[in-house]
Order: C-alpha cells, then sequence, then structure tokens
C-alpha cells in the first residue's frame, strides 16, 4: 500500500501574541511546528505502515526551512520525504495550494492520500477535498479512525457534530484526518540520527503535472484586501449595579461578541 | 569552533523537550509526593529509544552520542529530576561501562537489551563505608569452581530493584590496594543477590535508591568485566561519563527552576505591578540565567571532548561541580521569588530545590570534584 | 467570464434528517442585506429527500426563491452526490454569490465545488459585506483568532464562503412571506460515487475536555455548596457550555480534578470565560487569562479577578446567576 501524507509547516499559533502597543503580532520567537491535524494523519499513514507494511510518503509545499517538518516526519518513520519548494508558489490562497499539491501527487503513485484536516494558522479545511477533486478522487473528511477491510477497502470513521459516521470506500481516495483521532509518536532517537542521512527530494513547479497559470499568486482567485489585529483588550469596567441590571449587562455583551 | 548543536541534535532537542514537557512533566509531582518509581514513564522512553542513545546501532542503540545523552538528561530534569537519573545511572553507569570495557560476548548478550529498555541498568561501587574513599571496598569476590563468589552490600544503588543488570565493584585481592578491585556483571535474580532497603531521601523521591546485599551470590567466571584489578580504573573511569551526567541533571533542574521563576514572576503583583519588573528581581534572574548557561557550556563541552574521545576527566568534573552548585543557588533563590507560595508544593520549585541538593553530593561529592579538578591542575 | 453574467445570493440550505439548520437560516438573514445592496435575490438550494413543508420555511425567513432538488441520492449528506447537485444548480443559474455553513457537511462540500468549478473560496467567515463595486468583502479570523483578514474574489464567480454557524442573525420568519419555489433535476453520474454510508451514529457528546471547551462556566469558593453549583450547570446548558472549577472547590470535593482551571489545573482560553465566585488567586489567572472574553461575577469588588476581566459585575452569584439561566432560556424559546 502506498500512503502519501501532505503536511505543512505552520507557526504555532497558541504561542503568538499581540503587541500590546500597536496591536499586531509578535511573529518573533514563535516556534515553526508541524500542523497537529496533518501529524495526526501521518501517525494515522504510520499505524497503516506498522499493520500492513505501508509506505509512507510525505510531502509539502513552502519555503527551503520546511525541510525541517519533513526531517520531523522522517524522524517519526516516513519513507520518503519531497519538499515543493519555488518561487512561483509564493502568494497561492487554498485552491493554487491544492493545484500544486495535486501537481506533485499526479506524479507519484498512492492508494491513499492523507491530509489534516486543517491548518492552524489558516483554519481552512480547504485543501484536501480541493486536491481530491483536482484528481478526482472521493473524499472522506473529518476523519477519526481508519480500519483497512480488504487489500484496498477501508472503514472510515468521520466525526460530525451530532457523533460520528461509519463510511466505506475504496482506494484511490483522500482522507482528511483530525488532530484527536490518535496520539500522534514521538520521534524516535534512532529516527533522528538517520534522518539527516535520508534525501529530502527538492521540486520545483518544473517537475510537476500541472498548468503554471494554476499556481501562486496568479492561480489564485481569492486575494487578501487587508489583515488586521483583532480588536486589543481593553482593561474592563465594574460595574456596582442591581442583579436584574447585571443580567442585561452580560447578555447585551454576549451578544455583541456573537457568543449568544 | 561552532557551539551550535548539529541539525540532528538539534531535531532530538526538540522531541526530547516535547516528551519531557507532556510525558513526564505532568507527574513530576505526583512521582515525588508517593515516591513513585515512574514506570509508564520508563516504558515510553524505552519505545522511542532513549536508553541506547549514545550506542552504536551494531549493539542496538540509536547511534547517536553522549552530547545528545545530555540533552535528554538536561531536558527530563528540567520537568522532574527522578525521571533525569534514571536515564543517567542507566546509561553513564552501566550500558557505557559494558560497551566499554565489555567483551563481545558481553557486549552481544547486554547491550542490545539495556538500549532498548527492555533492561534498566544500574551500577554498584558505594558501600556503608566506602564513599568518597571508593578504595575502601569490603565487598568482595572469590574465584570458586570457574565461578565469581559475591560476598557484602552496597549501598544508595540507584535504580536499585527496577534493574536488571547491575555493574558491581568488589574486591577481589585486598592486599593490592586499588589494584586488588574488580568489575563484574551481576544479573537481577541471581540466587545470593537480594535488593535491602530503600531509602527516604529528601529529593529525587521517585527513583529507586536500595541496599544491594551479595550473600554467596555466584555468578558465572565470564561475568568479570574488564580484568582482574583493573575494577577501580574501570569505576573511576565510569564515573567520569557519570559525572556529565549529573551535570545535565543538575542544568536540568536549575533551568527548570528559571523557567518556572519567570513565569511566576510575570503573573505575580505586588505594589501594582509584576514582581518581574522590579530590577532586583531582573539583576538576580539576570545573573542566575548567566550561571545556568556557563554550565550549559561545560556541560556540552565535557560531553563533545567524550564524543571527540580526547581526556574529559576534568571537564566533567568541573561540569559537575559548576551544575550542581548552580542548582542548588538557583533553586534557592527561585523559591525565594515566590515567597510563600513558593514552600509550598503548589508550585514545582519546592520540589526542585529537594532535588537539587543531591547532585552535590552523589557521584562524587562537590568536594570530591574538587579534589579531581586539583589534582589535574598540580600532576 | 463575464461577471453580469452572474446574478442572485445563493445559499446552501443545509438540512439534516428534514431540518433545517440554523446556519441556513442565519444565512438567509445575512443574504437579504447583500442582496438588497447589489439589488438581486436571495436564493436558498434546498437538496434532500422528502422535505415537504422545508421550503416554505425557507421563505418564511427571507428566502425569495427557493431552488428545490428532491431525489434519493440526497438523503443523506455525502460528498460527491451533493456535489453533483449544487455544481448543477450553480452552472445553471450563475449565482453572483454561494454561501455556506461553515458545518461538517458545508466544509466538506464548499471546497470540493470549488475545486470542481475553479472559482474561490473563503472559510469560516465572520462577516459578509458589499464594497462600492458591488464586490463581496469577506472576512474571518486566522493565526488562531489572533488576525482577521478580509478577502475578495473579484475576478472569479461565484464568490463563495462558508460561515460560521452562530454570526448572523436570522429574520423573524415571516409566513406572509411569499417565494417561489422551483424543483430543479439532477442528472447524476451514479458511477462516481465511491462512499458507501454505512452507519450513522449519533452520541451524547457529554462533557468535552476543559481546555477544549468554547465557553467555560467556572465557579469558585464565591458559589458555595454543591447545590448551588446546580445552578452553573444549568447555566452551562443554555451557553452550550463545560462546568469548570477553582483549586478551591475542588480540593473541596465539590467537581473532580480533571475540572479544575489554573497552575496545577488546565490552562484554558475558551471563547469566553465566566469566573463565578472566584477571586482570581495568580495560580488561578495563569491557567485562564488568555481566554478571549472573560466575565467575573463576585462579591468583593478588590477581587484581583476584575483585572482581567473584559466585563465585571460587583454581587452575589446565586442571585445573578440563575436569574441570567432564566433570561437565556427565555430568549431561546423566542
Amino acid at each position: 500500500m502506498e500512503i502519501v501524507v501532505c503536511i505543512k509547516q505552520v507557526p504555532d499559533t497558541t504561542e503568538i501574541k499581540i503587541n500590546p502597543v500597536t496591536g499586531t503580532l509578535i511573529r518573533d520567537g514563535v516556534p515553526s511546528i508541524m500542523n497537529p491535524d496533518d501529524k495526526g494523519g501521518l501517525e494515522m499513514a504510520l499505524r497503516m505502515k506498522d499493520e500492513y507494511g505501508a509506505h509512507v510518503t510525505v510531502i509539502t509545499m513552502g519555503p527551503p526551512q520546511a525541510d525541517l517538518v519533513l526531517r520531523e516526519a522522517l524522524a517519526m518513520g516516513a519513507d520518503d520525504a519531497i519538499l515543493l519548494t519555488d518561487r512561483k508558489f509564493a502568494g497561492a490562497d487554498t485552491l493554487a495550494t491544492s493545484n500544486a499539491l495535486a501537481g506533485a501527487l499526479r506524479t507519484l503513485k498512492w492508494d491513499l492520500i492523507i491530509t489534516g484536516r486543517q491548518a492552524i494558522d489558516g483554519d481552512t479545511a480547504q485543501v484536501g477535498p480541493q486536491i481530491a477533486e483536482h484528481l478526482g478522487i472521493p473524499q472522506i473528511s473529518y476523519v477519526a479512525n481508519l480500519a483497512r477491510k480488504s487489500e484496498n477497502e477501508f472503514l472510515v470513521k468521520k466525526e460530525t457534530e451530532e457523533g460520528y459516521q461509519m463510511l466505506e470506500v475504496s482506494a484511490p481516495c483522500l482522507l482528511t484526518v483530525l488532530a484527536s483521532a490518535n496520539k500522534a509518536r514521538y520521534m524516535s532517537v534512532p529516527g533522528i540520527v538517520d534522518a539527516y542521512n535520508k534525501e529530502v527530494q527538492l521540486w520545483s513547479a518544473a517537475m510537476i503535472d500541472v498548468d503554471e497559470t494554476k499556481l501562486g499568486l496568479k492561480g489564485s482567485p481569492t486575494k487578501v484586501l487587508k489583515a488586521f489585529a483583532k480588536g486589543m483588550k481593553q482593561a474592563g469596567q465594574v460595574y456596582e449595579v442591581e442583579p436584574e441590571e447585571a443580567v442585561g449587562l452580560i447578555i447585551s455583551k454576549l451578544q455583541e461578541k456573537f457568543i449568544i | 569552533m561552532n557551539f551550535n548543536l548539529t541539525k540532528t541534535q538539534e531535531l532530538f532537542r526538540q522531541m526530547i523537550r516535547e516528551f519531557a514537557d507532556k510525558e513526564v512533566k505532568p507527574l513530576a509531582a505526583e512521582v515525588d509526593e508517593q515516591e513513585r518509581f515512574p514506570q509508564e514513564t520508563v516504558e515510553k522512553m524505552a519505545k522511542l529509544g532513549l536508553f541506547g542513545i549514545p550506542l552504536e546501532k551494531e549493539y542496538g542503540g540509536a547511534g547517536g552520542d553522549n552530547l545528545m545523552y545530555t540533552i535528554a538528561v538536561e531536558e527530563l530534569s528540567r520537568a522532574c529530576a527522578t525521571t533525569g537519573v534514571i536515564l543517567s545511572a542507566h546509561t553513564s553507569l552501566c550500558l557505557s561501562p559494558i560497551a566499554q570495557f565489555g567483551t563481545e560476548e558481553q557486549k552481544r548478550k547486554y547491550l542490545p537489551k539495556l538500549a532498548s529498555g527492555e533492561w534498566l541498568g544500574a551500577f554498584g561501587l558505594t558501600e556503608p563505608n566506602a564513599g568518597t574513599d571508593a578504595s575502601a571496598q569490603q565487598t568482595t569476590a572469590v574465584l570458586e569452581d570457574e565461578e565469581w563468589v559475591l560476598n557484602g552490600s552496597k549501598i544508595f544503588i540507584t535504580n536499585g530493584g527496577k534493574a536488571h543488570v547491575y555493574v558491581i565493584i568488589a574486591m577481589t585481592d585486598k592486599s593490592l590496594g586499588n589494584k586488588g578491585i574488580s568489575a563484574f556483571i551481576v544479573e537481577a535474580g541471581t540466587p545470593g543477590f537480594e535488593i535491602g532497603k530503600k531509602e527516604l531521601k529528601m529529593g529525587i523521591r521517585g527513583s529507586a535508591t536500595t541496599e544491594l546485599i551479595f550473600t554467596n551470590c555466584r555468578i558465572p567466571k565470564g561475568n568479570l568485566l574488564g580484568k582482574v584489578g583493573n575494577g577501580f580504573a574501570i569505576a573511576m573511569k565510569t564515573l567520569d561519563g557519570g559525572r556529565i551526567g549529573i551535570a545535565a541533571q543538575a542544568l536540568g533542574i536549575a533551568q527548570g527552576a528559571m523557567d518556572e521563576t519567570v513565569k511566576y514572576t510575570k503573573e505575580r503583583k505586588q505594589f501594582g505591578k509584576a514582581i518581574g519588573k522590579f530590577q532586583n528581581t531582573q539583576f538576580q534572574m539576570a545573573d542566575l540565567q548567566t550561571k545556568v548557561q556557563a554550565a550549559r557550556l561545560l556541560v556540552r563541552s565535557a560531553a563533545f571532548k567524550k564524543d571527540q574521545g580526547v581526556p574529559y576527566s576534568a571537564d566533567a568534573a568541573m561540569a559537575k561541580l559548576f551544575a550542581a552548585e548552580t542548582a542548588m543557588e538557583v533553586t534557592t533563590k527561585a523559591v525565594q521569588f515566590h515567597g510563600g507560595y513558593g514552600y509550598t508544593r503548589e508550585y514545582p520549585v519546592e520540589r526542585m530545590m529537594r532535588d537539587a541538593k543531591i547532585t552535590e553530593i552523589y557521584e562524587g561529592t562537590s568536594e570530591v570534584q574538587r579534589m579531581v579538578i586539583a589534582a589535574n591542575l598540580y600532576k | 467570464m463575464n461577471k453580469t453574467d452572474f446574478k442572485n445570493v445563493y445559499v446552501f440550505a443545509e438540512q439534516r434528517e428534514g431540518v433545517i439548520q440554523p446556519v441556513a437560516l442565519e444565512l438567509i438573514g445575512k443574504a437579504n442585506d447583500l442582496a438588497k445592496e447589489l439589488g438581486e435575490k436571495v436564493v436558498a438550494v434546498l437538496a434532500g429527500y422528502k422535505m415537504d413543508a422545508l421550503a416554505q420555511t425557507l421563505i418564511e425567513y427571507g428566502a425569495d426563491e427557493v431552488i428545490k432538488i428532491d431525489h434519493p441520492n440526497l438523503e443523506h449528506y455525502l460528498t460527491e452526490q451533493y456535489a453533483q447537485a449544487i455544481d448543477q444548480v450553480i452552472k445553471h443559474f450563475r449565482p453572483s454569490i454561494v454561501l455556506f455553513g461553515a458545518t461538517t457537511i458545508g466544509r466538506d462540500l464548499a471546497p470540493r465545488l470549488s475545486a470542481r468549478m475553479s472559482t474561490g473560496l473563503t472559510a469560516d467567515c465572520t462577516k459578509l459585506e458589499i464594497s462600492e463595486n458591488k464586490e463581496l468583502m469577506m472576512t474571518r479570523p486566522a493565526f488562531g483568532g489572533n488576525l482577521m483578514a478580509t478577502i475578495m474574489c473579484t475576478e472569479h464567480r461565484p464568490q463563495m464562503s462558508t460561515v460560521r454557524p452562530g454570526v448572523m442573525q436570522k429574520l423573524t420568519p415571516d409566513s406572509s412571506r411569499k417565494g417561489v419555489i422551483t424543483p430543479f433535476e439532477v442528472q447524476f453520474d451514479e458511477s462516481k460515487f465511491k462512499v458507501k454510508l454505512v452507519e450513522i451514529v449519533k452520541e451524547d457528546k457529554g462533557k468535552i475536555d476543559i481546555s477544549e471547551a468554547k465557553i467555560l462556566v467556572s465557579g469558585g469558593r464565591g458559589v458555595g455548596c454543591k447545590e448551588n453549583f446546580e445552578n452553573l450547570r444549568q447555566l452551562a446548558a443554555q451557553l452550550g457550555a463545560e462546568v469548570s472549577a477553582s483549586r478551591a472547590v475542588v480540593d473541596s470535593g465539590i467537581m473532580p480534578h480533571d475540572r479544575q482551571v489554573g497552575q496545577t489545573g488546565k490552562t484554558v482560553r475558551p471563547n469566553l470565560y465566566l469566573a463565578l465566585g472566584i477571586s482570581g488567586a495568580i495560580q488561578h489567572l495563569a491557567g485562564m487569562e488568555e481566554s478571549d472574553f472573560i466575565v467575573a461575577i463576585n462579591k468583593d469588588k478588590f477581587a484581583p479577578i476584575f483585572q482581567v476581566a473584559d466585563v465585571g459585575i460587583v454581587g452575589d452569584v446565586n442571585k445573578i446567576v440563575p436569574l441570567l439561566t432564566q433570561r437565556l432560556e427565555g430568549m431561546m424559546k423566542k
């Protein structure tokens, strides 16, 4: 069984702070990590490898520094790693990103493609389903568990708001996996020692099977008009009022914040 | 000269820090409070290959280096000093001497299982009357019918009762003094080998520290480690390596206390501002972090020399001396910065202060380290 | 592409087992604002099987037209079945805007469609506006909610977005509203149906880990006895929240340890943290001060919790909480 896992290097958004004076994001010193849902997906693939001897390839699109998450994936047990890196990929929205990854996937063999449900920097959950559409294969999103029924048939548990669904699908297909699907393993010490002895393949836009106009900024139908910090936290106000009034006050504040 | 970690070491540091934060730290208070050996953590560490970090792959090790091993002990101890010393005693005091002095047969028999963590290792040198003066060994080993017969007892043995493989130092010919001491490999469960009382300690309370009792304990002749009469040299070389491990443990405790204190002094407000904003706090903290970083450089340079195969005995002693005293100073001040809260078990600095003390004592007291360093100066 | 060929604001009217999802009605409400500015119509696309009166409901909530696709293939949501249906609707009717709820269905279907039509899609919007050039401006949080971004899709049609449930306001239903119901036939390519639904399982998801809860109702010593915590549970039920507690409460055995917020408990950062009768000892603040919005109620007006609260109320939690629960209950009924 051939599995390709798409992973992304993301800033650890829980470590991002807002500059209290300028109201801008402080990105300095924010560690880069493997996106948690992607890690859950990689773990799912590695469990297939442990059980059935699957061959696991990891692929990421990003700047040269994204090499680090691929090394991490190798140290966890992935067999091969590919880094899509080219200025032509820069400025991509989800559609252009999915076109680049689909272009790379067209040149690879796979039975399963696994992505994380969504990345913590963008939270869009779009790239996985878009890749599946480009490749003309079925997708199952919000995957919490994967079981193999036969050589190429799978039973997949998909989380929903009300509970879950059990779905059957045959290879080839794409799954978008939740971080909570499993507890991802740590890199092993021997894996770490070997990680830099393995080759990370560097692929440029010319090496993948996609029309270049679909890549990067020019292949992106959506454009960011502006980005701004969410309103800064103001020193709160303390009210000494009667219970009835207090309740009205709380409700109006919660409505203002769209909490209720 | 390059002070940066290699990419491999950096990747390792990332892993072990995450492991320590997520798996080790949450148990630290409980392990201390209940004086409980963290067996579940040991099993997780085994799965990751942490019990064979610097050992060659040929013998089932991870093929890493001693620098990575010190990073592991530092990061584990930053979260929980008990966990740090379990790894340190195993690696420095059992895995390493067998790898260094063992016969091919001994290495094939013991190293793969030690490296996989299936067997934990320990080391027995200290006796009731042979502490700093290690040459005053009273445990004896006599060759009888192709078997060594051990009699005597060892005390304060880390991983005692939890380990399967013990490197034991014993007197084979008292008339020869230090040259009459030899080293042996003893397996748990050998008739005549019993685990004695478990010590109740001030710190590192989750680590098993016990007495080992040998009563006509017969082990195969082939379990002699190194040559007859080489035991003292093996013990001293083993402790040289061990000191790097304990130095790393002290360093980890110190850094852990720094991290906790920075966090606390940012949050704690008195007289209307965070206490971390007072210059008194800032200056003291700056001095402490400088010492911690100096300790780190000493630890890493000693480990680096060991990896390079050059003499490192004095470097290891300096690293241990400085790191241990830094750990004691940092943790004591950390408690002070925490005020009344620091004296309670609500915050981890209280535990860290108790844990730090042992690093000035075991594997050679600070006084012994000064002796080693001075001996190197005046040789 | 000629933009003028694309008209009207479409809403994917998500239904599950014949129940219109609240987000669909919220989107119709928002679509009314957008359509008014554009001088266009609001069209709801209702896909399913045997949905009887649902189309009428959509009209009462503000849809000018309902495109209804009734087919056994659409009985339960499955990606490809729904993608074919909605794709054919969009290709046939050419809307300028299509809105989906950011649910497990909307977030599965919308990206699949955006790739099929090679158009843009903006996820999880919290704000939708029309620009001077009559383009859709879609605003959404990014970087874990630390940053807001406004996104446009000016060169492709339709403009698509998924919208967070609970953010937009639905209109008050009005049975006198008139609308057109247009049945639509889909040509299914069943050879592409590769995913088979084996089982749907509903479960009471029960208690969520407090560190993952969006809303926490957290009680401290000021709440008092175990019985008073029942008030907190009722409030939590109204808000879809979890109940957490301070150390004092956990130590006294009123709440289990996995519900404790703070230094020795858990660190939480929910969207809303209600600190009830919690004075705000430093070890408690350490565990919750990163919460997006903090409302504190405490008797002591000098309690440190008020230093981190966005809204502070000096008063008795045991009087205010039951009142708050009642009011919320009343609002939900409406």
